[in-house]
């Protein structure tokens, strides 16, 4: 299933996880203060990482800072553990690591993710390390950096539903469907990253640690586990996640996160789980959806 | 007439190094008074007006505010956090450029909508009637509530603006310059409008313009200043129509008759 | 009878100082009263400073000198020396004031402009607003202009306009800067019987009126304010 890149080149050795002692010192201090203050964001020193902005060097950094060599990773990109993002860090870990990875969300210790919360309930002990974009959600309406910090420190948060009334106007409903605003521990409010706001409901009460890395904004959060996460809404427009009219082509899952693929060039289509490990999971223990049973009947 | 001061000014003084923003300005406002400040460029009137509305910290001196409890609070005395609140609930602040005091980007609806959801507003329904009720007062009709204001005229942008800054009711509101850039017609219109809408809700008002027109029409009382000084104030009709300083000899003959 | 209005000793000139410090001695030395009931002319040549003391006793120029007293509100003030906001409640509940000329507010309808005074006091705008479609109606002014705001009005109309206004509340003491100058026979003959009106309700007033019919007709005193001039006082 993985491919073995691990090597004995001693990389994992001479310098663990990539960063140095100190560069690893000071994000674990950054981490540790993010705990403290739920949905604060805290600057950090970010490094130079050996990929561009953009590929997630902010969780790159947050999982080199963290990870032991008895952990367990596993790494994932829009709920799949074999896109190209996913792949290639994995493979960076167990190249400057060496440790031991996994596609199965029950056995990591480490989730590295962009983009979703895997579909697997989190238990304690466990740690999501989410890549993050753009770690400010006041940035859209407010460009001023001191600004936006002025209004998080005196907790000012009108301008988020701003945002959230221009949704309503424009298009009769909240048409926010990832990076959907979050107050944690009712005091900070939080940009979730670009996971959809179908996972929104996951972070509240978590008992997984869940931090944030963003490495061009040099920012880490985090959320604690068992912490209060709401979704900001209307009273008359509350909040509600994304609902799919048919469950996974593959696996029949119902309530789960769905994603399209193209079939064919002549408007063939199937929604599956976005979350290939708990797809397979499903599979194994002899789930079938209609795809799938389609198939099996030809 | 109410027995209280809504802003008491005590010796305010602003210095940038040794140049005078402004000095020594001290008055009252009453409730319900306008009071223009005028004067030319680089008189002291928009420092003074900074100070005034908290975006400025005067060198020396005291402002205080008749709060809604019915304690004077020292503006800079209160915490940031608290004059932050006053500004966006109980004051209002109209800048010469809409751009200025409106966010351009976002509908506007939201604008007039922005200050009721800071104070906690969570009813779309009743913030978007809210909305539709006060751009029907500063004659912005009702279909125009998801047009950003980027596709407003100038005259259209600077009624949103005050709009947006009277859907808290406020008791005070600045303007600085609120006509300037303004065609006349235009600024006919929104003179007049101004004027009711002060008239009607009772508000204090501290108006900087440097149009004797504008200061004539609006206000109840007037500051003249001249290098950061209050060289003359009084009833407005009175500076007017008997100036006893030699600038505001000069600045009153200097007004174009048409 | 009560006197609602005392001029004491009051004094004034002006300071020119873009004619180098040029100073214009005006008013010397102005002193009367005006009681209730009693409509009081400034009299003499033009130039002489009628207006000046209208001017002062509204509060449009400072004094120099001296006192000026008015019953307002069960006291008595020194609207000479009482700041800008005593000088506006004076004028609206005690004080009102017809002038020569309308300082016009653009946009705003004639009928509102007689109403305001009415208005800014509080009271109803509906009520404020018949009461001044009376008045007008009174002055003869052509209803299809009520709407219209009084900018493009002729001189005539903007005075019957200007008087209304002054007219519509019941302010104790009232001010008259030739109310009728514009005027012709029919409506000078109106305004004529709203003074009397006036008097007869007990009301203060104080003017000036060039035209001597009018004047003969309302007057029940003339002051000569040839009196006051400060070069009879020089000479």
């Amino acid at each position: 299933m993985i491919p073995d890149v691990s090597q004995d080149n001693g990389l994992a050795t001479y310098n663990f996880a990539y960063l140095d002692e100190q560069t690893k010192r000071m994000i674990r201090r950054a981490i540790l203060k993010a705990i403290a203050i739920p949905g604060y964001q805290v600057p950090f020193a970010s490094r130079e990482m050996p990929m561009p902005y953009g590929w997630g060097t902010g969780g790159v950094q947050v999982t080199a800072a963290i990870l032991g060599p008895d952990d367990v990773l596993k790494v994932i990109d829009q709920g799949a553990d074999d896109t190209t993002n996913a792949v290639s860090i994995r493979a960076f870990f167990q190249k400057v690591a060496n440790v031991a990875v996994t596609t199965r969300t029950v056995d990591a210790t480490i989730i590295q993710t962009r983009h979703r919360i895997p579909e697997e309930k989190l238990s304690a002990g466990q740690v999501l390390v989410y890549q993050v974009p753009i770690p400010e959600p006041l940035r859209f309406l407010e460009p001023r950096e001191t600004e936006t910090r002025k209004m998080h420190a005196l907790e000012e948060y009108g301008l988020m539903h701003v945002k959230l009334y221009e949704d309503i106007a424009r298009n009769g409903h909240i048409a926010t469907t990832y990076a959907y605003p979050v107050k944690v521990h009712r005091r900070y409010v939080m940009d979730p990253s670009p996971t959809p706001k179908f996972d929104n409901p996951k972070m509240h009460m978590s008992p997984a640690l869940q931090l944030f890395g963003a490495g061009r904004e040099k920012r880490i959060y985090a959320v604690p586990p068992f912490t209060d996460v709401v979704s900001l809404d209307f009273e008359d427009h509350p909040f509600a996640i994304q609902h799919f009219d048919k469950p996974c082509a593959l696996c029949g899952a119902d309530h789960v996160y769905l994603d399209e693929v193209i079939l064919d060039d002549k408007g063939g289509r199937m929604f599956v789980c976005s979350d290939t490990d708990y797809c397979e999971d499903r599979r194994a223990h002899g789930h079938a959806g209609e795809m799938l049973a389609k198939e099996a009947a030809e | 007439m109410t027995d209280a001061p809504l802003l008491r000014v005590h010796n305010v003084s602003k210095f940038y190094g040794s140049r005078i923003g402004c000095r020594d300005v001290s008055f009252d406002l009453w409730p319900g008074e306008v009071l223009a400040v005028v004067g030319e460029s680089g008189s002291g009137k928009s420092t003074l007006l900074n100070c005034l509305s908290t975006r400025l910290l005067p060198t020396t001196g005291s402002i205080e505010y008749h709060m809604r409890d019915g304690k004077y609070r020292d503006l800079y005395r209160m915490s940031e956090a608290e004059r932050r609140f006053l500004m966006r609930t109980d004051w209002g602040f109209v800048h010469q450029n809409p751009a200025d005091g409106l966010r351009m980007t976002v509908s506007a609806g939201a604008n007039v909508g922005e200050r009721l959801m800071a104070v906690g507003g969570r009813h779309y329904g009743n913030i978007r009637s809210t909305a539709t009720d006060w751009l029907g007062r500063v004659e912005i009709g009702a279909d125009r509530i998801d047009d950003q204001p980027r596709a407003f005229s100038g005259g259209m942008r600077q009624r949103l603006q005050i709009a947006r800054n009277l859907v808290t009711g406020p008791r005070l509101v600045f303007m600085d310059e609120p006509t300037g850039g303004l065609d006349v017609s235009v600024q006919a219109r929104l003179l007049d409008l101004v004027r009711n809408l002060v008239n009607d809700l009772g508000l204090s008002a501290i108006i900087v313009t440097h149009d004797l027109a504008v200061a004539r029409l609006l206000s109840h009382r007037m500051m003249v200043m001249k290098d950061g000084l209050v060289i003359e104030q009084g009833l407005t009709d009175r500076v007017l129509d008997d100036p006893r300083q030699p600038y505001t000899q000069l600045l009153v003959s200097s007004i174009l008759q048409v | 009878m009560a006197t609602p209005l005392v001029v004491s000793e009051v004094f004034k000139s002006f300071t020119m100082h873009l004619r180098d410090g040029l100073t214009l001695p005006v008013v010397a030395n102005a002193s009367f009263s005006v009681a209730s009931g009693e409509c009081v002319v400034l009299g003499g040549p033009s130039g002489v400073g009628k207006s000046s003391i209208l001017k002062m006793l509204y509060g449009n120029y400072s004094v120099d000198a001296g006192q000026i007293l008015i019953k307002h509100k069960d006291k008595v003030v020194d609207a000479a020396s009482a700041d800008p906001r005593m000088v506006l409640d004076i004028r609206r509940h005690t004080l009102g004031y017809v002038s020569q000329f309308l300082r016009t507010v653009p946009r705003v309808a004639a009928l509102d402009v007689v109403a305001e005074p009415l208005v800014s006091r509080g009271e109803d705008s509906i009520e404020a607003r018949r009461k001044a479609g009376q008045l007008l109606e009174a002055l003869n002014l052509p209803k299809p202009l009520w709407q219209l705001p009084p900018a493009t009005f002729s001189g005539g109309e903007q005075q019957r306009v200007n008087i209304a206004r002054g007219f519509i509340t019941d302010h104790a003491v009232l001010l008259l800067d030739e109310p009728t100058a514009s005027l012709d026979a029919m409506n000078r003959a109106v305004v004529i019987e709203m003074i009397r009106e006036k008097k007869k309700a007990g009301v203060a007033l104080l003017g000036i009126f060039h035209d001597e019919e009018v004047r003969d007709a309302v007057a029940d005193r003339i002051i000569d304010v040839s009196h006051f001039s400060p070069r009879r006082a020089a000479a």
